[in-house]
C-alpha cells in the first residue's frame, strides 16, 4: 500500500510499484479531469503539479511520489485553488479558449505554474513554459491571450 | 470531415427551404421536469433528463424556468454545444442564462442531418448549415405556444404580448411571466403547423458573441469523455494488432500475460488479440508479455517511395475525367510558354488528443455504448452486426470527444466493431472500455490518402492563362463503403478531386483528370478532405504562373474570379487587411521575408488568407502571422467562428510544416508524437479573422480555414527565398534548397 497526499487529502491505494501516477489517479481513484495523451510526456495532457512543479504524470511511476504534494485539476478547482489558479481558468473562460477540450486540465496546470513563478511573463517566455502541451485543435492563440490576460488582472 | 460534402453538394442552397419544410416539429413542455443538464458555462457532465418523457424534441421547458436544448451533432471542439442551442434561444426570446444543453439519442427518425437524407451524424460542416432553419422553427414554435398560454390566462390578444430573455410581457396591463410559470398550459395547446421566423434585423444572439457553453466544465477537469467512464464492474482492453496492414493472428502465447496482476482474460478478435484487465496499465503490461505469431500472407509490405513511384508512373496516363472545358491539349499546344509541376502529399493521421476509445455494455435490451459519438447511423448498423442485433438495439450515449478531425466517423466503425468483437469475445460478461495507445491511434491506418498531383498550364504572350490540365493520383476514400453508390460518378470519387474540378478561375481550357489505384492501407476523409491537397497544388501553382506572367498573384487571381464574387470579397478583404500593397518589415540579419496569399472554398464557405514568413539562411523558417478573411454566410457566432479558423490554421500547419505518415516495407514508421510531430505554441502565428457580413445562409466553419494555409505559406516561402516546395511536408532541405 502507497500513501499518496492528493489534493491535500491523504489516500492510499494498492497499486504495483511502476504503475505510472496517472493511471492511478485515472483508474484507482477517479480523478479523471488529468487526461491520456501519449504515455511518454510528449503532450502534456497529463500534467499535474508535484509540490508545485508542472510534472507528466503519465510518466512518473506512482512509487516515487509518495511525501510529495500532488495536485490536479479537481485540486485546482477546489481545495488547493488559489489567486492564480483562479485568474487562469476565469481567463481560460473569458475568452472561451477551449474546444475540444481534452488537453486543456494540461495547459492549465502548467498556466498556473508559470504565473506563480513569473507574474508578467512574455511571449517568449510563456512559448517555452507552454511548448510541451500539445492542442491538436491548435487553441495557442487563445491560450497565450490568457496567459496574458489573467496576468495583467493579477498585477 | 466528409463524405457528405458531395451529399451536401447535391443538394444545392437553394433547395434548403424545401428540405426542411416537411420536418416534424417536436416541441414537447416538461412541466415537473428539472433537466439535470448543465447550462451555459456549466454544460457537460450527467446531462439526464429525468422526466419520464420521450426525448422526441429539440426544445424541453421546465417548471423551473430551465430551457433544455436538445443537441443533434457532437461536440467536438466546433462548438455544436453552443451554435445550436443559440438558434433556439433566437427564436425563443429565452435568457441564455436558462439554456441547458442535452446530446441527442440515436434516433435517425428525429435527429437525422438533414443535409445527409435518413441518416445521422456530424460531417463536412453541416451542424450548424443543416440544423439553422430546423433550431429556429422549434424555438419558434415554442415560444408560439408560450404566447398563446399567456394570452389565455390573461385574457388577452397575442399581439398584445412581447417576449424578451425568458419572459412574456404585457406592456399595458403590466403582467408579466416567466417561461417556467407558463410551460404547463403550454404544454396542453397544440403545436402550431406553421411559424414565423424573426427578421436578420432583430436577432438579439445569432451574430454576437456568445459564450460557449461547455468552456466552464473543460476548464475544471469535469466535462466527460469516453475515456472518463467506468461502468461497475468493466474490464479495460488493450489490443496487440498486427504489424502490417492485412496480416492476421496466425498464434498466440497468452501464458505470460494472463499471469500478470490484474489481468482478467485474453481473447483473439478479428484484429488481433485483446487482453482485458482491471485497469489501463495492467491491460497494457499484459500486452507487453503478450507473444502473437502473424500470419503475412496477405500483408501489405510496400513503402511510401514504392506507391509514390507507382503513382508518378500512372500519371503518365491520362485518367478518368472529373472535368472538361475547352481543349486543352491544343491550348497547351498553341501556348507561348507553358509550365508543369508535381506534387507529392504524405499519409496523414488524425491524431486527436483523445486516442481511439470505446465503452460497450450488453445488456437484456442490446448493447449501450459510450462513445464520441459522430457517425450514429453507421455504427449502429456495424456494432449490430457484430452483435447479432438490430441497430435499434444499439444505443449509442454521445460523449464529448477529445477531437476528431473526421477520424470518429469511420465508415467501418472500426474501433467500435473492435470494441464489439471484444464483447463478443467474452460473451457480453463484463462491460468493456476499449483503450488505444497513442501508438495503436497513430498506426491504425484510416489515413489522408497518399496523392500525387501533375498541372500543366499554357500562357499566352500577354501572360494569359489560357490552359490548364489537372491530373490527381491517390486511393479513393469512399470505394469500398457505403457511400461509394452514392458519391462515386463514373468511376470519379467526388472528395478526390474536390476543390480542383470545382477550380473557379476563369480558364477557358481546363481538364482534371483522376487515377484511383487501390490499396490496403485503409483511408479516411481528414478535416477538409480534398481540399487537403487540391487547395495546396492549385494555389501554389497558380501563384507560379503568376510569377511566370509577371503579374502580382494577388492581382492575378483577383481577375480571374470576375464570375466568382465570394472569392473577390474574401480575396479582398485578406489583402488589404494584411497590407498586400506595403512592403513587408524586413528581418533580422540573413533573415528574408515573404508574403503569401491563397483563396479556397470547401463546404460552401470561401476563405483567403495572407501568410507572413521569415527564412533563415538554413532553410528554417517561421510563420509570423497569417490574416484569414472568410465568408460563411450568417455568421451565426463570430467568436466560434473566430476560433475554427484560427484552429484550422493551426492544423492546416500542422500538416504543412510536419504532418506525415510513411510505410517501410508496409510497417507505419511513426507511434507516438516525437515522430508524428505536432504543431506546437511556439510555431503558432498570430492569427486575424475578418468575418464577410452576409445574408445567406450559414455555411460551415470546421474545416474551411484549413485548406488555404499550407499553400499560402509556401507562396510566402517562394516570395522570400524563390523555392517552390512541391512535396509535403514543407522542409528546411527544400526550402534552402
Amino acid at each position: 500500500m502507497l500513501t499518496l497526499d492528493i489534493n491535500g487529502k491523504t489516500t492510499r491505494v494498492d497499486a504495483e510499484p511502476d504503475t505510472p501516477l496517472l493511471w492511478v489517479l485515472r483508474d484507482y481513484l477517479d480523478l479523471t479531469g488529468t487526461k491520456f495523451g501519449c504515455g511518454m510526456a510528449l503532450c502534456g495532457a497529463c500534467t499535474v503539479h508535484l509540490d508545485g512543479q508542472p510534472t507528466r504524470s503519465c510518466i512518473t511511476p506512482v512509487s516515487t511520489v509518495s511525501g510529495k504534494k500532488i495536485t490536479t485539476i479537481e485540486g485546482l478547482s477546489t481545495g488547493q485553488a488559489d489567486r492564480v489558479s483562479k485568474a487562469v481558468q476565469d481567463a481560460w473562460n473569458r475568452l472561451d479558449v477551449v474546444q475540444c477540450g481534452y488537453c486543456q486540465s494540461g495547459q492549465i496546470m502548467s498556466a498556473t505554474a508559470l504565473l506563480r513563478g513569473k507574474r508578467k511573463p512574455t511571449d517568449k517566455e510563456i512559448d517555452a513554459a507552454m511548448n510541451g502541451n500539445v492542442c491538436r485543435c491548435a487553441t495557442y492563440v487563445r491560450i497565450r491571450a490568457a496567459i496574458k490576460d489573467a496576468a495583467s488582472r493579477l498585477a | 470531415m466528409n463524405a457528405i460534402v458531395n451529399l451536401r453538394f447535391a443538394r444545392p442552397r437553394r433547395d434548403f427551404l424545401k428540405a426542411s419544410a416537411g420536418l416534424t416539429l417536436a416541441v414537447i413542455f416538461a412541466p415537473k421536469a428539472l433537466a439535470q443538464a448543465a447550462g451555459p458555462g456549466r454544460a457537460g457532465g450527467e446531462v439526464i433528463a429525468k422526466a419520464a418523457l420521450e426525448p422526441n424534441a429539440f426544445v424541453r421547458i421546465g417548471a423551473d424556468n430551465t430551457v433544455t436544448v436538445v443537441v443533434k451533432h457532437i461536440e467536438m471542439g466546433q462548438g455544436t454545444f453552443t451554435g445550436l442551442p443559440t438558434l433556439v434561444a433566437e427564436e425563443l426570446d429565452a435568457d441564455w442564462s436558462q439554456i441547458r444543453v442535452e446530446p441527442a439519442p440515436a434516433d435517425a427518425k428525429r435527429y437525422n442531418n438533414l443535409f445527409w437524407g435518413a441518416a445521422q451524424g456530424t460531417g463536412g460542416s453541416t451542424a450548424v448549415a443543416n440544423s439553422f432553419e430546423q433550431l429556429r422553427k422549434a424555438g419558434a414554435a415554442a415560444r408560439a405556444m408560450l404566447v398563446s398560454a399567456a394570452a389565455q390566462r390573461w385574457n388577452v390578444a397575442g399581439n398584445s404580448l412581447t417576449v424578451s430573455k425568458g419572459v412574456v410581457l404585457h406592456k399595458a396591463s403590466g403582467r408579466r411571466a416567466t417561461f417556467g410559470e407558463l410551460a404547463e398550459s403550454a404544454s396542453k395547446l397544440p403545436v402550431p403547423e406553421d411559424v414565423k421566423l424573426k427578421d436578420a434585423k432583430d436577432f438579439v444572439y445569432i451574430g454576437k458573441r456568445v459564450p460557449r457553453t461547455d468552456s466552464r466544465v473543460k476548464t475544471n477537469g469535469t466535462a466527460r469523455y469516453t475515456q472518463d467512464v467506468k461502468l461497475p464492474g468493466m474490464l479495460t482492453a488493450v489490443v496487440m494488432h498486427p504489424p502490417r496492414f492485412g496480416a492476421k493472428v496466425k498464434s498466440f502465447d497468452a501464458a505470460k500475460a494472463k499471469a500478470m496482476p490484474r489481468v482478467v482474460d485474453v481473447v483473439q478478435i478479428p484484429s488481433g488479440v485483446a487482453v482485458l484487465a482491471q485497469d489501463f496499465w495492467s491491460a497494457k503490461r499484459g500486452r507487453d508479455a503478450l507473444t502473437v505469431e502473424w500470419d503475412e500472407t496477405d500483408a501489405y509490405k510496400l513503402s511510401s517511395a514504392d506507391i509514390l513511384a507507382e503513382y508518378r508512373n500512372l500519371a503518365q496516363k491520362p485518367g478518368l475525367l472529373a472535368r472538361k472545358d475547352g481543349d486543352v491539349e491544343n491550348a497547351l499546344a498553341a501556348a507561348a510558354k507553358t509550365i508543369h509541376a508535381e506534387f507529392d502529399f504524405p499519409y496523414l493521421a488524425h491524431a486527436t488528443m483523445e486516442p481511439m476509445n470505446c465503452v460497450m455494455r450488453l445488456d437484456g435490451s442490446g448493447c449501450e455504448v459510450w462513445n464520441g459519438e459522430q457517425f450514429q447511423t453507421v455504427d449502429q448498423m456495424k456494432v449490430a452486426a457484430v452483435l447479432g442485433l438490430t441497430p435499434e438495439q444499439v444505443r449509442l450515449n454521445m460523449l464529448y470527444a477529445g477531437g476528431s478531425f473526421g477520424r470518429r466517423a469511420n465508415p467501418q466503425s472500426d474501433y467500435l466493431v473492435e470494441t464489439a468483437n471484444i464483447v463478443k469475445a467474452i460473451n457480453g460478461r463484463v462491460p468493456v472500455k476499449l483503450v488505444w495507445t497513442r501508438e495503436d491511434d497513430t498506426r491504425a491506418g484510416f489515413y489522408r490518402p497518399l496523392y500525387y498531383h501533375a498541372l500543366k498550364a499554357g500562357l499566352d504572350a500577354q501572360g494569359n492563362v489560357v490552359a490548364w490540365q489537372h491530373r490527381i493520383v491517390g486511393q479513393s476514400i469512399l470505394t469500398g463503403t457505403a457511400f461509394e453508390s452514392m458519391m462515386v460518378k463514373n468511376g470519379v470519387d467526388g472528395t478526390s478531386v474536390e476543390g480542383a474540378s470545382t477550380l473557379p478561375y476563369a480558364i477557358a481550357n481546363l481538364a482534371v483528370d483522376l487515377h484511383s489505384p487501390t490499396l490496403p492501407v485503409p483511408v479516411q476523409w481528414w478535416r477538409s478532405v480534398g481540399s487537403t491537397h487540391n487547395a495546396y497544388s492549385t494555389e501554389v501553382f497558380i501563384d507560379e504562373l503568376a510569377v511566370a506572367a509577371g503579374k502580382d498573384p494577388y492581382a492575378l487571381r483577383h481577375a480571374l474570379l470576375a464570375k466568382h464574387p465570394r472569392h473577390r470579397a474574401v480575396l479582398e478583404l485578406a489583402a488589404q487587411k494584411a497590407g498586400w500593397t506595403k512592403p513587408l518589415p524586413k528581418g533580422g540579419a540573413g533573415e528574408r521575408r515573404g508574403r503569401g496569399i491563397a483563396v479556397h472554398e470547401s463546404f460552401n464557405t470561401v476563405v483567403a488568407q495572407v501568410a507572413e514568413v521569415t527564412v533563415k539562411r538554413d532553410g528554417s523558417f517561421h510563420v509570423d502571422r497569417v490574416v484569414c478573411a472568410v465568408d460563411c454566410g450568417v455568421a451565426v457566432n463570430p467568436d466560434v467562428i473566430r476560433a475554427q479558423m484560427e484552429g484550422g490554421i493551426g492544423y492546416g500547419l500542422s500538416a504543412a510544416l510536419h504532418g506525415a505518415i510513411t510505410l517501410k516495407e508496409g510497417v507505419v514508421e511513426q507511434s507516438n508524437f516525437h515522430e508524428y510531430v505536432p504543431l506546437r505554441i511556439d510555431e503558432m502565428p498570430a492569427i486575424e479573422v475578418h468575418i464577410v457580413p452576409s445574408d445567406e445562409k450559414p455555411s460551415g466553419v470546421g474545416e474551411p480555414g484549413v485548406p488555404p494555409v499550407g499553400p499560402a505559406v509556401a507562396n510566402a516561402i517562394a516570395a522570400a527565398t524563390g523555392k517552390r516546395v512541391r512535396s509535403l511536408p514543407i522542409s528546411a532541405e527544400q526550402v534552402k534548397g
